[in-house]
């Protein structure tokens, strides 16, 4: 059986989180020590040749984005890092066990992200309904800043920088990056026009890097046992390792980090098998926004390439598995549903596409109407919501719908 | 503490909005956002009385109307749908005597659904105020509900 590979969540559940002595007995903000005793660019190279990949669920390259970041607008006042810890995708809750239990690496990561792009200023976006997340975090902060590693002259450099939590308040949508920082300004959490990017174009008008927390929890490691370390865990083409939340019908559901490549089956087998032995019929990848997968799928590699390559999504690492007595139609209902409730309005068809897609999935769930002829207009609608909506909400429903009718529905 | 000291614990900025309203709905014993906490809000932070306004009333954990001093929040997402919350549903609706959205009669609870709470590794979940409750039951659903209850009367 595979073995969990705890890097992210290393210290997870054995030291105390809200002490900052048990942290740095363990070799904490030892990343950040190294990260200020190199030039910026470097951090930067650091992170972008270990291969880190943004773990919100896009998959980009942070160290890219943090090149972009530190490059736009030089002459710009002011540059800010924003961790995304808004987490909200059904099925994920990862971020929330790394601020739980081990919230100074993700500060730490935070901070080794400011001195890369040179910002002075972060805040943190966290989860409205996290309270245990918001305390541990909030009591995280005042012991940096007590230890002299937020604020200023950090570690004794000239390098200054304060970070903030700012609270969501129950919208989903407020994950996106562009809709956080329109919330962060005070606003309504509706997404703004891209290009421009928030490394052009963020907050208050400034460059901004956001990144999720997952990811910034690899930094600290990486910077301190080096890239060569982080690429020897994972594939060839994808490092390091992803935390899996993997829930529903299996024996014992929970976090696992695993190395980049494992497989469906694995993850399986690792949280205890089959609730009470019932056969496997579905795992929805990724969440709301995510891909559901069959049987077919449960020996391929979960990287974001391979899974891309197989039309499924990675995602943010939610795997919720369903057996043979669930019914894959009601799940993608709660999704739409989900969806539905999520959506700002601002998009027109992303507005009353949710609607009508909730709609149909209830003709679909009393089985009255013709199926196959529901499946194809809710296809054909959800392809036109991914092609004219703003934001990754009036794109994502055809992701559940398109893989449900892959492998479960009539069409 | 008054609304006046709350909105000033914080700076004048801007990006202080939702902080400003989590602090002010959770002095408030009925759990909402009044309009005077509003209004001044707006003025403490220069914004027009509609910006504040359309902010409260477009985030779901913020209300305008009065509710109970318990807000017992239902998971409903897919993993608690898998983990069978639709069928746990009902018996809260009964103990508590209300229909989701709804506040009981006496103003302790108002009963609400929520999106994904994240709490999937022991779902079914809920929330009740900033507790939150995992592996739900019919029989652990009553207890909770009667020992709030019972510390409340």
């Amino acid at each position: 059986m595979i073995q969990e590979t705890r890097i992210v969540l290393k210290n997870a559940g054995k030291i105390d989180p809200e002490n900052i002595e048990d942290y740095l007995k363990a070799g904490g903000y030892e990343g950040l020590r190294k990260a200020l005793s190199m030039e910026p660019a470097e951090v930067i190279d650091e992170l972008l040749e270990a291969g880190l990949r943004g773990r919100g669920g896009a998959g980009f390259s942070t160290g890219m984005k943090q090149r972009f970041t530190s490059e736009t607008c030089l002459r710009c006042p002011q540059r800010y890092v924003v961790v995304n810890a808004d987490e909200g995708e059904p099925g994920t809750f990862k971020d929330r066990v790394i601020m739980e239990q081990d919230p100074h690496l993700f500060l730490e990561g935070t901070i080794i992200a400011a001195w890369a792009i040179q910002a002075t200023k972060g805040y943190i976006y966290l989860r409205g309904e996290y309270a245990d997340s918001i305390k541990k975090t909030k009591k995280a902060i005042e012991d940096a800043y007590d230890k002299g590693h937020l604020g200023k002259h950090i570690m004794g450099t000239e390098f200054s920088f304060d970070v903030e939590i700012r609270l969501g308040a129950g919208s989903y949508l407020c994950g996106e990056e562009l809709t956080m920082l329109e919330s962060l300004e005070g606003k309504r959490g509706t997404p703004r026009i891209k290009p421009p990017f928030p490394a052009e174009k963020g907050l208050f008008g400034m460059p901004t890097l956001v990144n999720n927390v997952e990811t910034l929890a690899n930094a600290p490691l990486i910077l301190s046992r080096g890239k060569a370390w982080y690429q020897s865990i994972g594939t060839e083409r994808s490092h390091g390792t992803k935390i899996f939340t993997i829930s529903g019908q299996v024996n014992k559901p929970g976090c696992y980090e695993l190395p980049m490549g494992a497989t469906l089956e694995q993850l399986i087998e690792l949280a205890g098998g089959m609730r009470n032995g019932q056969p496997f019929k579905a795992a929805l990848l990724g969440g709301a926004a995510g891909t559901f997968a069959d049987s077919s799928m449960l020996k391929e590699r979960m990287t974001y390439d391979n899974l891309k390559e197989k039309g499924a999504t990675l995602g943010s690492g939610a795997v919720i598995v369903l057996a043979e007595e669930d019914s894959v139609e009601k799940i993608l209902h709660n999704c739409l549903r989900f969806f539905r409730h999520e959506s700002c309005g601002k998009c027109v068809p992303c507005r009353t596409g949710t609607t009508m897609l909730v709609k149909r999935s209830e003709q679909l769930l009393k089985g009255d109407a013709d199926s196959k002829a529901l499946v194809r207009q809710m296809l054909h609608e959800s392809e036109l919501m991914a092609a004219t909506s703003l934001c990754p909400l009036g794109q994502s429903p055809i992701l559940p719908i398109k893989s449900a009718a892959r492998y479960f529905l009539e069409h | 503490m008054p609304t006046t000291e709350i909105i000033r614990q914080f700076d004048p900025v801007k990006d202080n909005l939702l902080n400003i309203l989590h602090a002010l709905q959770n002095n408030h014993p009925h759990n909402y956002l009044t309009e005077e906490a509003l209004e001044e809000t707006a003025r403490y932070l220069k914004l027009t009385k509609a910006a504040v306004f359309g902010v409260a009333g477009y985030y779901s954990m913020f209300s305008l109307r009065p509710r109970g001093r318990f807000i017992v929040r239902v998971c409903i997402s897919p993993v608690c749908e898998v983990m069978k919350i639709h069928a746990l549903f009902p018996v809260i609706e009964k103990e508590l005597g209300i229909k989701a959205g709804e506040t009981t009669k006496n103003g302790l609870f108002t009963l609400e659904t929520a999106e994904c709470l994240g709490q999937c590794q022991e779902a079914p979940s809920m929330m009740i105020n900033d507790k939150v409750y995992n592996n739900l039951s019919g029989e652990k659903i009553r207890e909770i509900l009667s020992e709030i209850r019972s510390q409340n009367s």
